[in-house]
């Protein structure tokens, strides 16, 4: 009876380590004073309606920054513990036992992979892909509400092991079999990961598919393909790759839940499972993985290098098909990551050649955006320097790469610290670097006012000198054959003071991480006199050509394209007063909007519910958790009225009262 | 301004809508249509691992499983008869061949359920060997397929009755229609490679 | 208005037809190839070689996907559905990719690497990236 009711629950999963006491109690610190200042400044019902169950994806996307950035710093924290214990692991055990050490490196993959850059992409386009086409919303906002919901809950379960559970999985960002396996990794933690992975990956291929269909079907009229701005054209080829390679992930974890669950054998070592599979498997989407976090950044940085240069992108043409080559290329790659597994000369052979012809591609943006800048104007604000620092590093991180592409060198190379330095400076140096670039770009169309210079440019000398002090020494230790996630070594190594160098440069990336919250407060704080109108860069693209922040309803009238920069072409031909930010003559017609709706919460809570439910086998909490998300889909298709209308008439009187104040 | 009327005006909203779901959930399929490849995939490299137990000559029932194919595909053709006369307004005729479309579903899940069922009594459950674990979760993803076609189908035929066959419920319709094609194309691969071939080579 | 019905008649009975021809052309190539393996099996593999028969069933197989898309699932009718086709086929050469690709990979680890080897493999990695 116990069992039916709690599954495998019992009171040894509450907190009762340093780590999860201390994780829960932050969890219940933090709720509870957000609790108490909603609370005493009435705010509930203004979260509620203007945030939490709104459908504009301007807003959908603000809320996804937010939780990337949050779940940035929790693994911020995982790195920093990492490198903590490696300094310090010097001929002694360190200060963590070795499964503790496991969990947290396990947990700073997943977090930094699906929960940070993947949030920070996803909110950045919600944010300024339909503005870029023109267009007023997404093509399914109830959808891409759903989506956010979905990657929240999946957010929140990945985590809940702090509270309930007490262990994460530990079998490294993959959890490869047979570690993965129930005999070897009974607890919850392994269970939580699948679950957590499974629904947050829900949501991203229906982000996937709503991007797509919102790209194709829904430019403003006269925007043909070739006349799309690159960070839109870089946002398709990355979720392409999203919608042909998530459901590879779906289906490889459902696998292990059912050889955990039900005591299959896919990828156990007996009963005829191969566990090999499930590497085969799980690199066919880990790959494109990889490139789905890049190949926006390449998109933002093309943007930011155009505006800034104050000419158009060299070779826009080629930036495209660039794009999408390294889209395919990304497909025909996988085996790379398991060339030491033995497959043969034959098979590594393939595999290497068409990983190095990924430099290609690459390698002709990096020539663009040189060339792009070549004879400009260059205007060195933030995110230009952000550019900079990231085209350095990611030329260093690329050739790194080429290198690894070689099996012969990879058998030397592979499973150690260079691998882990590689990877990084490709993750860090490019889809952060291109995260940070593009949130202070498009900053002042968000709020209306420019983030500060001043602490901007401090946050990027930290942070670029911080990584290139904690990952070159990486590089060092690995060809000198350190292995990755090491927990301890002996002395004789002599790895110590190189650990304890990427040690300070993770403390100096620390301070540029609080350099860069500083300077969220300082803009903040300065706002009035930073406050500028829609187009403070003097922009290119269509996002640029309505205010700032951007009213509800996006553009006053649909915006006309009549070539490539569609907004530079309209302030060319005088067909856009960027001064008064109205479209000379523009007619104002009704504008369709999505209502808000809380449905899309529901329906996650109730996943999330089935979720928590299956890794502790409840098994009637998981039927209810089922059952209540099938009603959700059921009543929401009842649902006929799901858009209201806004007149021509009251934009007019908005756009009026706006140019008078 | 003259550009931009005949911009607004030029697109009817109801067919552009259409246009935008019937596309997006033509994505959705593919996406589908990856998840079982990458189930075939598991199959393909997994079916001779039979762990000395037995394989799919000594386990399949070749005439079983063509009467099966045949049930399928038969309520595919219903289902296409279903939408060519939801197109033509006819509601009771619409509700008569989805209800013809429900009953042979039902069907082919039931023969496929008997087929689990006689596997699991003889002691080849999926547990047995990793062969029979890619064999049931293959087979029985595409089942599960055609259990979410059936209860969105009820769904539907309750949305006819209630609401008629307005634009609203004739778009969901072509999706469910499509649905329930696409699981019939994936099952005749099921057939040739899984039963077929499982009984052949 | 009597002339739209009436278009939409004859357009009914077109596809009514289309509907039909795909049913009978499906049926009949299902049991070709039930056909194809009952003999192979009856005759004791001996009529009909394996690398012909799996040729003849996986080609009819694909011929009876052709055959649906374009009866049941309308691909590459009406206007503006070219999209629809050249998703599809990428699609497909995508399933191919992750389908043959694997067989490949795996075949070959499964001829070059002992048990042994594998569990020694699986061991040393935590996961590589």
């Amino acid at each position: 009876m116990e069992h039916f009711l709690l599954g495998n629950l019992t009171w040894d999963a509450l907190p009762h380590q340093w780590f999860t006491i201390g994780g829960t109690s932050a969890l219940i610190l933090g709720g509870a004073v957000t609790a108490f200042l909603l609370t005493r400044y009435k705010l509930w019902g203004w979260l509620w309606r203007d945030w939490l169950t709104s459908t504009d994806p301007k807003k959908i996307g603000i809320m996804y920054i937010v939780v990337a950035a949050v779940m940035f710093f929790r693994g911020g924290l995982d790195a920093i513990m990492i490198w903590l214990q490696q300094a310090m692991a010097s001929g002694s055990g360190g200060y963590l036992d070795a499964s503790h050490f496991q969990q947290i490196f396990t947990a700073h993959g997943d977090i930094m992979v699906f929960f940070v850059t993947m949030g920070f992409f996803f909110g950045l386009m919600n944010l300024i892909v339909p503005l870029q086409i023109g267009a007023r919303d997404l093509a399914f906002p109830f959808l891409n509400s759903l989506g956010f919901w979905l990657y929240v809950a999946g957010a929140i379960l990945i985590n809940m092991f702090f509270a309930v559970g007490g262990q994460f999985a530990a079998a490294g960002w993959l959890s490869l079999p047979p570690l993965s396996e129930a005999v070897y990794s009974p607890g919850a933690g392994m269970d939580y990961w699948i679950w957590s992975l499974q629904i947050s990956g829900l949501g991203s291929l229906l982000g996937g598919i709503n991007f797509l269909v919102t790209i194709f079907k829904m430019r403003a009229p006269g925007m043909k393909l070739f006349d799309m701005p690159l960070f839109t054209w870089t946002s398709l080829s990355s979720m392409v790759l999203v919608v042909s390679v998530f459901p590879i992930l779906t289906v490889t974890i459902f696998l292990l839940w059912l050889d955990r669950f039900f005591g299959m054998h896919f990828f156990t070592t007996d009963f005829g499972g191969n566990p090999m599979m499930y590497v085969n498997l799980i690199w066919m989407w880990g790959h494109p993985e990889v490139y789905i976090l890049v190949i926006p950044a390449f998109g933002i940085f093309s943007e930011v290098v155009s505006t800034f240069s104050h000419k158009r992108t060299f070779g826009y043409v080629s930036m495209v098909m660039a794009s999408l080559g390294v889209m395919v290329i990304a497909c025909l790659v996988w085996l790379h990551h398991f060339f030491t597994m033995g497959a043969g000369a034959d098979v590594n052979i393939v595999f290497g050649i068409s990983t190095m012809l990924i430099a290609i591609p690459v390698g002709v943006q990096v020539f663009n955006w040189i060339a792009t800048m070549w004879h400009g104007r260059i205007e060195f604000k933030t995110p230009m320097y952000w550019f900079l620092g990231f085209i350095s590093t990611f030329t260093f991180g690329g050739m790194a790469g080429v290198l690894l592409a070689d099996p012969a060198a990879d058998y030397q190379l592979h499973n150690t610290l260079f691998l882990v330095a590689h990877f990084h400076t490709m993750i860090v140096g490019g889809a952060l670097f291109g995260i940070f670039a593009g949130i202070t770009y498009w900053f002042p169309k968000i709020t209306g006012f420019t983030l500060d210079e001043k602490w901007g440019r401090r946050a990027f000398w930290l942070w670029l000198i911080g990584f290139f002090a904690s990952f070159t020494p990486l590089y060092i230790l690995g060809a000198m054959g350190a292995n990755r996630r090491i927990d301890h070594y002996d002395a004789a190594t002599g790895y110590q003071p190189f650990f304890i160098m990427a040690l300070a440069g993770v403390c100096i990336i620390a301070l540029g991480v609080v350099a860069q919250v500083i300077q969220v407060y300082v803009s903040i704080r300065d706002r009035k006199q930073n406050m500028v109108g829609g187009d403070p860069w003097n922009g290119r693209t269509l996002e640029w050509a309505t205010h700032s922040p951007v009213p509800f309803y996006s553009f006053a009238s649909t915006p006309v394209v009549r070539g490539r920069d569609a907004f530079w072409e309209m302030k060319q031909s005088g067909r856009h007063n960027s001064q008064t930010d109205l479209v000379p003559g523009g007619n104002y017609e009704d504008v369709e909007l999505s209502k808000n709706t809380g449905m899309a919460i529901y329906l996650s809570a109730f996943v999330f519910l089935f979720g928590f439910a299956m890794v502790w086998h409840i098994l009637w909490l998981a039927a209810i958790g089922l059952i209540g998300a099938i009603a959700c889909v059921i009543m929401r298709s009842f649902d006929e009225h799901t858009e209201y209308t806004v007149s021509g008439s009251e934009i007019m009187k908005m756009e009026l009262s706006r140019k008078l104040s | 301004m003259n550009e931009t009327l005949t911009a607004t005006h030029e697109a009817r909203p109801m067919n552009e809508e259409n246009g935008k779901t019937i596309f997006g959930f033509w994505i959705y399929l593919m996406t589908d249509l990856i998840m079982f490849a990458a189930l075939f995939a598991t199959y393909a490299v997994l079916h001779d691992n039979t762990f000395g137990g037995p394989g799919p000559e000594q386990l399949f029932d070749l005439n079983g499983v063509l009467f099966e194919t045949l049930v399928l595909l038969t309520s595919s053709f219903t289902c296409g008869l279903a939408m060519l006369a939801a197109r033509n307004g006819n509601k009771n005729q619409t509700m008569g061949w989805f209800i013809a479309t429900f009953v042979l579903g039902t069907g082919f899940l039931a023969l496929e359920a008997a087929e689990f069922v006689r596997l699991i009594a003889s002691g080849s459950g999926p547990q047995a060997s990793a062969f029979l674990s890619a064999f049931f979760t293959l087979v029985g993803t595409h089942g599960l397929h055609i259990m979410v076609g059936l209860l969105w189908m009820f769904v539907s035929l309750v949305q006819i009755k209630r609401k008629g066959l307005t634009p609203f419920v004739n778009s969901k319709l072509s999706r469910l229609a499509l649905f329930w094609h696409f699981l019939d194309l994936v099952w005749i691969f099921i057939f040739t490679i899984v039963y077929l071939m499982g009984i052949a080579i | 208005m009597e002339n739209n019905t009436q278009m939409a008649k004859q357009e009914g009975s077109g596809a009514m037809l289309k509907y039909a021809i795909g049913f009978i052309l499906s049926v009949i190539l299902t049991v070709a190839a039930y056909t194809l393996v009952l003999i192979h099996i009856s005759s004791e593999h001996e009529t009909i070689s394996h690398p012909v028969l799996l040729a003849a069933i996986l080609t009819l197989a694909v011929t009876q996907l052709v055959v649906q898309l374009i009866f049941f699932l309308h691909v590459g009718a009406g206007r503006g559905s070219g999209w629809k086709t050249l998703i599809f086929i990428s699609t497909f050469v995508f399933v191919l990719l992750i389908v043959l690709g694997s067989i490949w990979i795996m075949n070959h680890l499964n001829y070059n690497m002992t048990p042994d080897q594998v569990s020694h493999y699986l061991q040393t990695q935590q996961g590589g990236f």
